[in-house]
């Protein structure tokens, strides 16, 4: 994973809430077992209509996604994770995101920067007064910038460091291999094993 | 074990930290050992790569099972799956298990079914313990008070690789249901009326209890399906406390404990229920005299009404958010505001998925059809949750039943729950579906789901419109 500190790139304003993991990209593709090529597929329902924002310029080089409401709630699929990385995505801005995609975007190295709704409405205005704007997220001064807007935005200390570091999380619990070990000596004998099979 | 404490806890207090590895410093997230690990084709092949790409075994194959559940066929299972991408995700899956050592159960297996029936039904999942798996329902196991969550891709990699979580910390919500229920009312009005009540971020950062005389009255299979969609309202798990309930059910199941080993765990057990005298951070009190037969009207979970009620007006929803989202389903569900519920035709009906595809759920539903004559012009198709529970109600007869009633028996399966496998909805078409989500689309592209309880599905395939069990005699 690469260390991230600054992201700067065109804002895509999606004006919708409540944008759910099946709207970021739809079961049928979960079937593919690679962790890439799910450009296409992000938004899939929607792309097929030319109007929708990902399909007009300057929006389809936009690397800052700028949602409404509660974006990534339902489904765990990671495949949203990868698809809004894949088609250039590194930073997505919400008043509120659903807390497993908030969970897999850090792992990934997506920052999800979560601003107040009144912010996130002006960002929009600029970005629909001049397409093209772009928008500055700063994971060092935890601020979102985009024209004459800039706000303070929420992350967790955990994953904005992890995030600075470009730390992978299996290497890091490994540090704790001997408390694990620990751990398990101590595991009481009640607990399930799946191996054997009765 | 550890973090010996004398704070009254919460039921989800006391399992988390009896689970404690290292306890996380500086925001850092604690880091939690996982006693089972659930793996399915969908959410798996990515996580086994990069274990390879690393060079990193599974450190505990002996708490970890695998099963086929999203892709699969529920007809010709013997066959060579059609779709060739279905069929390069449980190959892979094949692949991967052998590679690393883990116990599979493949479609033809009689232990194969959905991730969340097999569990239980295995004997697996028990009180106490912490489950994961890649997938957001399997805050399910959480009705036999274990802490149980969903969890990504990457994170399915990580619990392979160390049997351990890093997680941050979680509030408690109590979801108190007094009360009884009445006849004809089940676990998943209650599920659906906490949803609509609370809405679907609701109980975002909390694990739910779910306490109260109604839910201590219900069966296994009830508590699962209420824990099942926790996650539909936003929450990181559901829980119910072990009691004689829990323990009658596990009895005896192949993986349960046995002999001292079987009571060391019920004593333990019978300390997990929350203290007295434990604070949550959130409660939610649901009156269970007064529920009603509900269902959905919308394209989330939380766009639910008591079956009695009518079709809502988007202009009376005051948060402005809610009302255009309330607009836009009504557009997608092709529904005029102020339709009686129970005017509203349906072309299919489905019986199954990981909320309502147990033996008792089966019989239910079996218990309403009986006799009688699937509606004209409408589909039902029944599929059980795992090949046992197949099996099992065959026995009882419940596959001739359905039959008889005109609708088509399958193997098991996640089915038409998601849509992955051939079972889908055609677009415009209209669902009443015991599954969980009815997200825009989630059922095959363009079709319509109204998320209800085996016995309203059941009502419903009888009477072609959205209809209650108090509808039929
Ligand atoms: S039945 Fe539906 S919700 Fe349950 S695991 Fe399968 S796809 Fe997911």
């Amino acid at each position: 994973m690469d260390k991230v500190s600054t992201i700067t790139g065109i804002g895509v304003p999606l004006r919708r809430a409540n944008v759910d993991t099946d709207q970021i990209i739809p079961a049928e593709f979960l079937k593919r077992v690679t962790k890439t090529g799910f450009d296409d597929a992000l938004f899939e329902r929607w792309r097929h209509d030319p109007d929708f924002i990902l399909n007009t310029e300057p929006f389809s080089r936009g690397t800052v996604l700028v949602a409404g409401l509660d974006f990534g709630t339902g489904s765990s699929r990671e495949h949203a994770v990868w698809a809004l990385w894949d088609f250039g995505f590194r930073a997505v801005i919400a008043p509120r995101f659903g807390d497993i995609f908030r969970g897999n975007s850090g792992k990934q190295g997506l920052l999800t920067a979560v601003v107040p709704e009144d912010v996130v409405e002006q960002i929009w205005a600029e970005l629909d007064a001049i397409p093209g704007t772009e928008v500055t997220v700063d994971l060092e001064a935890r601020t979102v910038t985009c024209g004459s807007v800039t706000s303070a935005f929420e992350i967790d200390d955990y994953t904005r460091w992890r995030l600075m570091e470009g730390l992978d999380d299996i290497g890091l619990t490994l540090r704790h291999e001997s408390d694990i070990d620990g751990f398990e000596s101590r595991r009481e004998s009640w607990r399930p094993t799946t191996l054997p099979a009765r | 074990m550890n973090a010996a404490t004398n704070r009254p806890r919460t039921l989800a207090e006391k399992v988390w930290d009896d689970h404690l590895v290292v306890k996380g410093e500086n925001g850092e997230p604690d880091l939690i050992y996982i006693d089972l690990h659930l793996v399915h084709e969908v959410t798996s092949p990515q996580a086994f790569d990069g274990l390879r790409q690393a060079g990193r075994p599974v450190r505990r194959p002996d708490l970890t099972i695998a099963t086929e559940d999203h892709n699969t066929p529920t007809l010709n299972i013997g066959a060579q799956i059609a779709d060739p991408i279905s069929r390069t995700q449980i190959d892979a899956l094949r692949t991967n298990a052998k590679e690393f050592g883990i116990r599979l159960h493949s479609l033809g297996d009689i232990e194969q079914g959905i991730v969340h029936v097999v569990g239980p039904q295995l004997g697996l999942t028990m009180p106490g313990i912490t489950v994961v798996c890649g997938d957001s329902h399997t805050s399910t196991h959480g009705a036999f008070g274990a802490m149980a969550f969903g969890i990504g891709t990457s994170e399915v990699e990580h619990v392979l690789a160390t049997q351990t979580l890093p997680l941050p910390p979680f509030k408690t919500m109590a979801v108190t249901v007094n009360g009884h229920l009445r006849d004809g009312v089940t676990a998943k009005d209650i599920i659906l009326a906490v949803i609509a009540k609370i809405g679907t971020g609701g109980g975002q950062g909390y694990v739910l209890e779910y306490r109260g005389s109604a839910i201590r009255e219900l069966s296994m299979e009830g508590r699962m399906t209420i824990c099942n969609m926790s996650i539909e309202a936003g929450a990181r798990a559901g829980m119910v406390a072990p009691d004689e309930t829990t323990f009658a059910y596990l009895k005896g199941r192949t993986h349960a404990p046995e002999g001292d080993d079987w009571d060391a765990a019920v004593a333990y057990w019978k300390t997990l229920p929350t203290d007295d005298d434990a604070v949550f951070d959130a409660e939610v009190v649901l009156d269970g005299d007064l529920l009603e037969p509900f269902v959905t009207w919308g394209t989330n979970p939380g766009q639910g009404v008591a079956l009695s009620e009518s079709v809502p007006n988007p202009a009376n929803i005051a948060d402005s958010n809610e009302r255009e989202s309330a607009e836009r389903a009504l557009e997608y569900m092709d529904l005029t505001a102020g339709t009686p519920m129970k005017d509203i035709r349906v072309d299919q009906v489905f019986m199954g998925s990981c909320t309502n595809s147990r033996i008792e759920d089966l019989r239910a539903f079996a218990s309403v059809i009986k006799g009688k004559k699937l509606a004209d012009g409408v589909k039902l198709m029944v599929v059980p949750g795992s090949a046992r529970v197949r099996l099992e109600a065959e026995a009882e007869g419940i596959n001739t039943i359905v039959t008889e009633f005109g609708g088509e028996w399958r193997f098991a399966g996640c089915s038409m729950c998601l849509g992955m496998n051939p079972d889908k909805l055609q677009p415009g078409e209209r669902c009443a579906s015991t599954s969980n989500r009815n997200f825009e689309g989630r059922q095959g592209a363009g079709g319509r789901t109204h998320l209800v309880s085996p016995l309203v599905a059941a009502a419903t395939a009888i009477r072609g419109t959205l209809s209650s069990p108090w509808d039929v005699e």
